[in-house]
């Protein structure tokens, strides 16, 4: 069973890669642009076929290393 | 005084320290990360480098290593702990340390020498500096913006638990003195029984004169007391 993991930086945190990749599209002409955010993105396969029981070792897996936590939050979906 | 360097795949800043610590009079031994056991030490450093090349988030992997688990150990039973740069930002990936080090607020890895205040003498690191004596000392990193949750920062007021804060040659603490963005100008920090202390700036570069000053030299002085 196949699940994407996606981190992203907590909404108060400053995410000075996220500022520069708004500020060069802005440049390149995109005015509608409102803002960008930058975050990691894993995809993560489980030998377990029960669904419930596979997010929980994902959930585990974002807690134990993948997250950090204090910075960071992140989205777990089956793929 | 017995010390140990742990050592990382990537780990530059080992053999720096390990001069620093045997100049300082320690009997110190070098500790390969796959290790299991750590010899009997009355201090363990982290040293600076890049572990794992910063696979992750830095400090990340090495944060996870078998002789973590050790060094943990050490820590709760009361062994020094002293991390440097990168050493800092694998012990608050541990969870010894409170916080993160997030990349420097201008993305750029910065090598300068800077200015630090000492912030509290009232430790077994500092005990050798005098109240806001003002270093001047080497950092060189790429993540070094030091940010925490608002709790653990009124902690770290309260208990009196940073270490150093970047500063400018008169001691002036302000945004201008402040090379990464770190929250309040902070370079360095105890834990709160204050046997730990992450730093970003190098004082093991700062022993020798001839090479470069010798404001860290006081650092190692109150650690062997």
């Amino acid at each position: 069973m196949k699940f994407s993991v996606t981190v992203t930086l907590k909404k108060d945190v400053l995410d000075p890669q996220g500022k520069v990749v708004q500020t060069t599209l802005k440049n390149l002409g995109f005015e509608e642009l409102k803002s960008v955010r930058q975050g990691k993105f894993f995809e993560v396969e489980v030998n377990e076929l029960d669904q419930r029981k596979a997010e929980i070792k994902i959930k585990e897996m974002c807690e134990k290393l993948l997250v950090n936590l204090i910075i960071e939050d992140y989205k777990i979906n089956k793929i | 005084m017995k010390s140990s360097v742990i050592i990382f795949p990537g780990s530059n800043c080992d053999r720096d320290i390990a001069v620093a610590l045997e100049k300082m009079q320690f009997k110190n031994q070098m500790i390969w990360h796959k290790e299991t056991t750590l010899p009997k030490s009355d201090l363990i450093v982290i040293p600076g480098g890049f572990s794992y090349g910063d696979y992750l988030r830095s400090g990340a992997i090495a944060g996870k290593s078998s002789i973590i688990n050790e060094v943990i150990k050490a820590a709760n039973s009361g062994c020094l702990i002293l991390g440097i740069c990168n050493g800092f930002q694998i012990l608050t990936e541990t969870g010894l340390l409170k916080g993160t080090l997030l990349r420097n607020k201008n993305l750029k890895f910065i090598n300068k020498d800077v200015y630090i205040k000492v912030m509290n003498t009232a430790s077994r690191f500092t005990s050798k500096y005098q109240d806001n004596q003002i270093l001047k000392i080497n950092i060189a990193h790429n993540e070094g913006n030091y940010f925490t949750d608002k709790k653990h920062q009124e902690e770290l007021k309260k208990e009196n638990l940073i270490a150093f804060k970047y500063c400018d040659e008169s001691g002036n603490i302000s945004q201008n003195s402040n090379p990464n963005g770190a929250l309040d100008n902070i370079a360095g920090i105890f834990n709160l029984k204050k046997n730990i202390l992450g730093m970003m700036p190098h004082p093991e570069r700062m022993v020798d004169k001839f090479i470069s000053n010798d404001d860290g030299v006081n650092l190692f002085s109150s650690l062997i007391n």
